[in-house]
């Protein structure tokens, strides 16, 4: 399936996971300092690994910058 | 006024919260930390960059400083909403200074998306600290909704031209039951220092040390300058005068013209 990770179109398998479209990204498997909305709505970390992309969904992984 | 205050029951010696905005890299932004002496640091959220060097996290952790994460950007509720919500999943705090923007040039806030933000956040259990006008009414209102204190920009982000309405600063000071932080415009150390002389409980630095020449010495100077208008603050100001009011004493002035009798002296 193609999902938009960080404005980029991404191929993923079917069955893919929020977890595997942060591992494009980053190899930080515990993930501190990075959260990850779908479609608009934030998924817990703990929830990364059990929740399923669907085909064409947008996917933002962002981490801290310096700013303010 | 004491030495430490306190947001939100958490106490706090340094009057100077530090923005992490526009250091050129983590070693001058680590340095910049110990001359500041800050222990609250805002850190914003942008896409990850997987060919980014070294985390801003660790360097703030080596410093031994808190993270107050910001929705920087954001120019509706809804956006500063779910970002906050993303920060409150990245850094683990409830802590977030509200940033709700209404006009790309001046970076003013929009006060009516940041009222409404404030309100859903408070109620989604954040620790809100919203960067607002000088408006005394505004800061109120995000006071009547639950923020922990209101942080009223001195003059625009960046701009350097410190307090443009310390009377509005004043007021808001006089009205909140907050901290008042005085968050946007300090230019340079004297700006820090009439923030805290009007009152304000901290300031909160970015472009000013990061954007100096020598960012080290200035949040030294910076630090400093809050240290003098916390004391000067406590040791009250004398008011102001339209008139001159001599220091030297008015009598006893010998009469030096050569004339025998002295003329009276002053109108």
């Amino acid at each position: 399936m193609l999902v938009t990770v960080n404005g980029e179109r991404r191929e993923l398998p079917d069955g893919a996971t929020v977890a595997h479209a942060v591992e494009l990204l980053c190899d930080a498997p515990d993930g501190r300092g990075v959260a990850v909305a779908v479609g608009g709505e934030v998924v817990p970390r703990a929830a990364w690994s059990r929740t399923p992309l669907n085909d064409g969904v947008n996917v933002e992984v962002v981490a801290a910058v310096q700013g303010g | 006024m004491q030495e430490q205050f306190a947001i939100a029951g958490r106490e706090l010696r340094s009057r100077l919260i530090l923005g992490t905005g526009g250091f050129d890299n983590h070693e001058i932004l680590a340095e910049a930390l110990r001359s500041a002496g800050a222990e609250l640091c805002t850190v914003a959220l942008r896409r990850l960059d997987p060919a980014a060097r070294g985390s801003i996290l660790e360097v703030l952790a080596a410093a031994g400083v808190e993270v107050l994460p910001n929705t920087a950007g954001c120019f509706t509720a809804r956006d500063a909403i779910i970002t906050a919500q993303l920060a409150r999943e990245a850094f683990e705090t409830d802590w977030i200074k509200l940033e709700v923007i209404g006009d790309d040039r001046t970076l003013l806030p929009d006060a009516v998306e940041l009222v409404a933000a404030a309100e859903a956040l408070v109620d989604d259990g954040f620790v809100v600290l919203p960067y607002t006008t000088d408006d005394p009414v505004l800061a109120r209102r995000l006071e009547d909704v639950g923020c922990v204190a209101v942080m009223p920009l001195g003059s625009p982000i960046g701009s350097g031209m410190g307090t443009l309405n310390p009377y509005n600063i004043s007021i808001i000071i006089e009205r909140a039951g907050v901290p008042v932080i005085l968050d946007a415009g300090v230019g340079t150390a004297s700006d820090a220092a009439l923030a805290i002389e009007l009152g304000c409980d901290a300031v909160l630095c970015a472009s000013a040390i990061s954007r100096a020449h020598d960012p080290v010495a200035m949040a030294s100077a910076i630090r400093l300058a809050i240290e003098a208008g916390v004391l000067a603050r406590g040791a009250g100001r004398i008011p102001r005068r339209r008139y001159a009011r001599a220091s030297t004493p008015e009598q006893g002035v010998p009469v030096l013209d050569g004339s025998d009798f002295a003329p009276r002296r002053g109108r």
